[in-house]
This record gives C-alpha cells, sequence and structure tokens, in this order.
C-alpha cells in the first residue's frame, strides 16, 4: 500500500479582502490537526499567508494547493494573471507595485515574494504576462 | 493518567444541575466539551480554564473550585494577596486601604498587594526588554488561560513568553519574606492566600507552568467574600493618610484592566487584547509574522481584563470604570521609582520561571504522521456526509469535530440526528418493501 498523500485546493478571489486569509488559515488549522512540527507549520503559514494576499491584491484570482507526503510539503499555487512582467524584480525586497489604496491598509511593502522564498525550502515561480503566474514553494518534513 | 496533578482543573461541572444543552460546547475556545447521554463532559487535556462555560451555562452547572476562606487557618500566620481586580468590586469606597482593613477583620494578619508584585513584575518586564536578543514580540506570562492557550494552539509562540513568574507569585514570596523578616518566625508557618476573580489562578497554584511549586497556599474566590466583605466595608472608615500603608502604585492596580500591563511599563509598541477568542485571532497574526515592529503583547483571556473575571460580583464595565477613578487617589509613582534595586535583586531568581514552557500536544490527530494523513483522509470523508450545520445535536461542537471525533474512536456517526433520520427513514422504507414482499 502507497502512503497516504493529502490533498487540498483552496480557491482565492481576486480583491475580497473579506475572505482574505481563510485559506491560509485553513492550511495552517490542517497542519497542526496533522501534528506537524510547529516550526515548519509557522514557516508555512508565513509564507501561504504571503501569497493568499498576493492573490487577492495583485492576481484575477486562483488557488492554492496543498500536497502533505509524509516527508515533504507542497504548496502550489497558481493564478490567472495578470502575470508579473520582470520576476527579477519583484523578488527583490522592498519592491513592490501596490496601489496607494491596498498601502493604506498596511500591504504592499514588497517583501510578499522575498518572505515565501525566505521561508520554503524550494522555491519557484513562472509567469506570463497576460496569462498568470505559478509559484511552488516545498518545505522538507 | 500516570501523573493525577498533570490536568487538574479549576473548572468543573456539576452533572445534577446540567441538562445537555449545547451553550458551553459552542462557546469553548479550544473544543473541550463534548455532550453525551444527556450531559455535559470537559476533557482535561484540553481544558484552559477560562471560564467561558461558566459564564454561558444558564443552569449554573460549570463552576470554578476554590478554597474556603476557613483554610486560612490551618497556617498560624495568614496573608492575604487582594487581586487588584478586587477594588473595582465596591461602590463608594474611599480609598482603596478599606479593604486592606477589612481583610484583616476577616482573619488575616496582614495584606500584601498583588498591585505591588505586579509593580516588581513591571520593572523585570521593562529590564527583560533591554536584554540583547529578547524576542519580540515579548508576551506577557501574566494571564494562566492564555498560557495555556499558547501551549496547545500557537507552541511556536512559547519562546516569546517572557520567562517571569505571575505578580501574585511573586507577591507571595515577597510577602513571606518580609514577614518572617519581621515577625522572626519560620516560612512554613506563614500562608498566603491569593483573592482572586479568576479561576484558572487556582489551576495555576495546583500545577504551576514554567516552575514547580506555588508560593500561594491557597485561592479564594471574591464571589464568596464579597457579601461579608462589603458589610464590613460599610462600617469602616478610612485610616489617615499616613497610616493606609497602601504600598502599590497606580499603576501597578491598573494591571486589573486590558492594556494595564504594557501601560504600566511604559511600552510604546505593544498591543493589549482581551477575550479569549480576540487573543487567539491575534497570537494567529503574531504567528503569521503580520505584527513585525510590535514589542509586546498582553493577552488576557476575559474581556476587560482581570476585572471581568468569572469569579467577581460587579459588572466588568462598572468595575473597570471605578478602578479608573481609584487610581486618581494613589500615588502617580512609576514602578522603576517605587520598587528599589535592593528588592529587584532580592527576589530576582524567585521572580523568574525556572522550567521551559512545554507545548501541549492535544489537537494533533495522531503522533505519527502517516497515521494522522490517514486519519485527516477519512475525516474529510466523513464530514462531507455530515450536513455541516455545526448545531451541536451530535454533542461534538461542530461537524468538523464530529468527524474527528468518529475518526479516534469517541463517536459514531448516528450521533448525527440528521443521518440517523436518513437512516431510520431507509429502514422504515425496507420494512415497508420487505412487508409488501411477504404478503399473502
Amino acid at each position: 500500500m502507497g502512503a497516504i498523500t493529502l490533498k487540498e485546493s483552496y480557491p482565492v478571489e481576486a480583491g475580497d479582502f473579506s475572505t482574505a486569509g481563510e485559506a491560509s488559515g485553513k492550511i495552517k488549522r490542517v497542519l497542526k490537526k496533522l501534528g506537524i512540527d510547529s516550526a515548519i507549520v509557522r514557516r508555512v503559514a508565513v509564507a501561504a499567508y504571503e501569497v493568499e494576499l498576493n492573490l487577492v491584491i495583485h492576481s484575477m484570482g486562483g488557488h492554492m494547493d496543498l500536497i502533505v507526503e509524509p516527508d515533504y510539503l507542497q504548496l502550489n499555487v497558481h493564478d490567472r494573471g495578470p502575470g508579473i512582467p520582470d520576476v527579477d524584480l519583484a523578488m527583490r525586497e522592498g519592491y513592490s507595485t501596490a496601489s496607494d489604496d491596498v498601502r493604506t491598509m498596511g500591504f504592499g511593502a514588497g517583501m510578499g515574494l522575498p518572505n515565501m522564498r525566505r521561508n520554503a525550502n524550494d522555491f519557484s515561480i513562472r509567469s506570463t504576462v497576460g496569462v498568470g503566474t505559478d509559484i511552488e514553494m516545498g518545505f522538507k518534513l | 493518567m500516570n501523573n493525577p496533578k498533570k490536568y487538574y482543573h479549576s473548572v468543573r461541572l456539576d452533572k445534577e444541575k446540567c441538562v445537555g444543552c449545547t451553550n458551553c460546547l459552542k462557546r469553548c475556545p479550544t473544543e473541550a466539551i463534548r455532550v453525551h447521554s444527556g450531559r455535559a463532559h470537559i476533557i482535561d487535556e484540553r481544558c484552559i480554564d477560562c471560564g467561558e462555560c461558566i459564564r454561558v451555562c444558564a443552569y449554573h452547572a460549570k463552576e470554578a473550585t476554590t478554597d474556603s476562606l476557613d483554610i486560612i487557618h490551618n497556617y498560624p500566620y495568614k496573608i492575604a494577596l487582594p487581586a487588584p481586580a478586587l477594588y473595582g468590586q465596591f461602590r463608594n469606597l474611599p480609598h482603596v486601604s478599606c479593604v486592606h482593613q477589612a481583610l484583616k477583620l476577616m482573619g488575616f494578619n496582614a495584606v500584601h498587594d498583588v498591585a505591588l508584585g505586579a509593580d516588581i513584575v513591571t520593572r523585570a518586564v521593562q529590564e527583560r526588554l533591554k536584554q540583547p536578543g529578547c524576542p519580540r514580540p515579548l508576551i506577557s506570562s501574566s494571564c494562566p488561560v492564555v498560557l495555556r492557550l499558547i501551549q496547545i494552539r500557537f507552541p511556536e509562540l512559547l519562546e516569546n513568553v517572557v520567562d517571569l513568574r505571575s505578580p501574585m507569585e511573586v507577591a507571595a514570596t515577597h510577602a513571606r519574606k518580609e514577614f518572617c523578616r519581621a515577625h522572626d518566625v519560620d516560612p512554613s508557618e506563614v500562608g498566603c492566600f491569593f483573592i482572586t476573580p479568576c479561576a484558572a489562578k487556582m489551576t495555576a497554584i495546583r500545577n504551576p507552568i514554567g516552575h514547580e511549586t506555588s508560593a500561594v497556599n491557597g485561592a479564594i474566590s471574591i464571589l464568596d467574600i464579597y457579601g461579608v466583605m462589603s458589610g464590613l466595608l460599610r462600617k469602616i472608615q478610612p485610616l489617615p493618610e499616613g497610616e493606609r500603608g497602601f504600598r502599590a502604585t497606580a499603576l501597578g492596580v491598573g494591571w486589573a484592566r486590558t492594556g494595564g500591563e504594557a501601560t504600566a511599563a511604559g511600552i510604546e509598541n505593544a498591543l493589549a487584547v482581551d477575550g479569549i477568542e480576540h487573543v487567539a485571532r491575534a497570537l494567529e497574526e503574531i504567528e503569521n509574522d503580520k505584527l513585525s515592529g510590535l514589542s509586546f503583547f498582553e493577552g488576557l483571556s476575559c474581556v476587560g481584563g482581570c476585572v471581568g473575571g468569572p469569579l467577581v460580583f460587579e459588572n466588568v464595565f462598572i468595575a473597570r470604570n471605578r478602578i479608573r477613578e481609584l487610581l486618581f487617589r494613589l500615588p502617580r509613582l512609576k514602578p522603576e521609582e517605587n520598587i528599589s534595586d535592593e528588592v529587584m535583586h532580592e527576589l530576582w531568581h524567585d521572580l523568574h520561571m525556572n522550567r521551559s514552557i512545554q507545548p501541549v500536544q492535544v489537537m494533533r490527530l495522531d503522533e505519527d504522521l502517516q497515521k494522522a494523513l490517514e486519519k485527516m483522509d477519512r475525516v474529510e470523508e466523513i464530514r462531507r456526509r455530515l450536513p455541516g450545520l455545526d448545531c451541536g445535536s451530535c454533542g461534538a461542537p461542530s461537524c468538523q469535530a464530529l468527524a474527528e471525533d468518529i475518526v479516534q474512536g469517541y463517536a459514531h456517526e448516528l450521533d448525527c440526528l440528521f443521518l440517523l433520520k436518513a437512516r431510520v427513514r431507509d429502514m422504515a422504507k425496507q420494512m415497508v418493501e420487505l412487508s409488501d414482499s411477504t404478503r399473502v
């Protein structure tokens, strides 16, 4: 019998601040129920919250997929655009394209992507303007 | 349990009074209550003694166990340690020291303010924040319910908790030392008793977090002495100004209210949150690194702070306002001006925790990740069959919780009234079919 894998998908709505944080909150609860080491849970939670807020603020909506295997956890995120023109620039700390509106809510410090990379063991990002962005984050358990 | 003391709780259930309703079930922040066979059961491992169930129970079936006033006579010398919240309980109190006089009339030899312990802890928090490598935000250790909540739900934040004992503990140690010195008696002859607004403090005395034993010998509920004390207070005249012997600062007494600790320590970038659910939400934010730049977090389980504890008589907002008014009649000293370096030095060792606070793993599905994943899989499968109404009729607080209970072997799918109804309907249909097919 193969190892059991948990696969969950969480949709994220663009621009909907009333539900922002719900998906990453659910992910955190699931990981705590699974009894995953609290330091790892925290890293996943921080990365998941960052990416969820990115989707709410910048994207046209998307989903976050959580896959938990006995020794590895993946958080794969897909959105429906608009895509990032210069990924290298976006990965720089302090760089942000967030609007003033969003900044007044306390977001848009340009720490999102760097923060995700810092918290994950593995991190990759692919983006096509007009199509969307895929982010894959891996965490060793 | 190997260690019967491990899960001592002040919050208990009176089986006779419980009717098995779902009020407490839905209110418990750690999902520690289940209703089976028509009455509630508290899961000891999960209970954090917040007292929410005591507040919400219309049948008064939930109660807090505290000590009776009689136990003070087990000691030749008795010291009362009034919580700052006590001062907000009485109407037209001319001065906080009148409460000291009343306590002495009730049989105590001396009164030592927990507010003075708060002044000492305030100084220690200030020192801690100055030390290099101090975690940010530093989290207050004064509310025992919040400590338990962090142990159970936010173990990653335990390292942020300041390694200081509570003002109650510090006051007891300080009081005993002073009393023994002044009267030349043995410490074992001195009993220190906390006058408590809080059920969790009783638990903290029996089963301390961060140190082995408590310096406090018992906790007496404010509710239990309220009647006698208000009667005495009606007859008491305040002593002349020089003889009141009230040694705590206004800021120390201010610990009775939410934000009192952060205000006393003069910390900018502090956040004070009250109400156990709100505290949990703020801790979520801290865990997600969303409150960077925050120096200090003060979380209090009860709305309003200790003055809103489950064992007080007066409405929290009225009591809170009385505390505010009383503060005007106390010296406007800062804790660092009130507490000398000598006192800090003498108490330094007893002021600090001497064991680390361990996580309490009671929410996880299994110790083994592979098994936990399997269980999660089954939980999901069962949860999808449940109606998602979170009605509580099955005895679990939510459909999710029932699904988890079923997988853990504590409950059955037909505990759900909706699934049971569907099953009965199916069976009735089968019966009809069976009787039709066998008709002669």
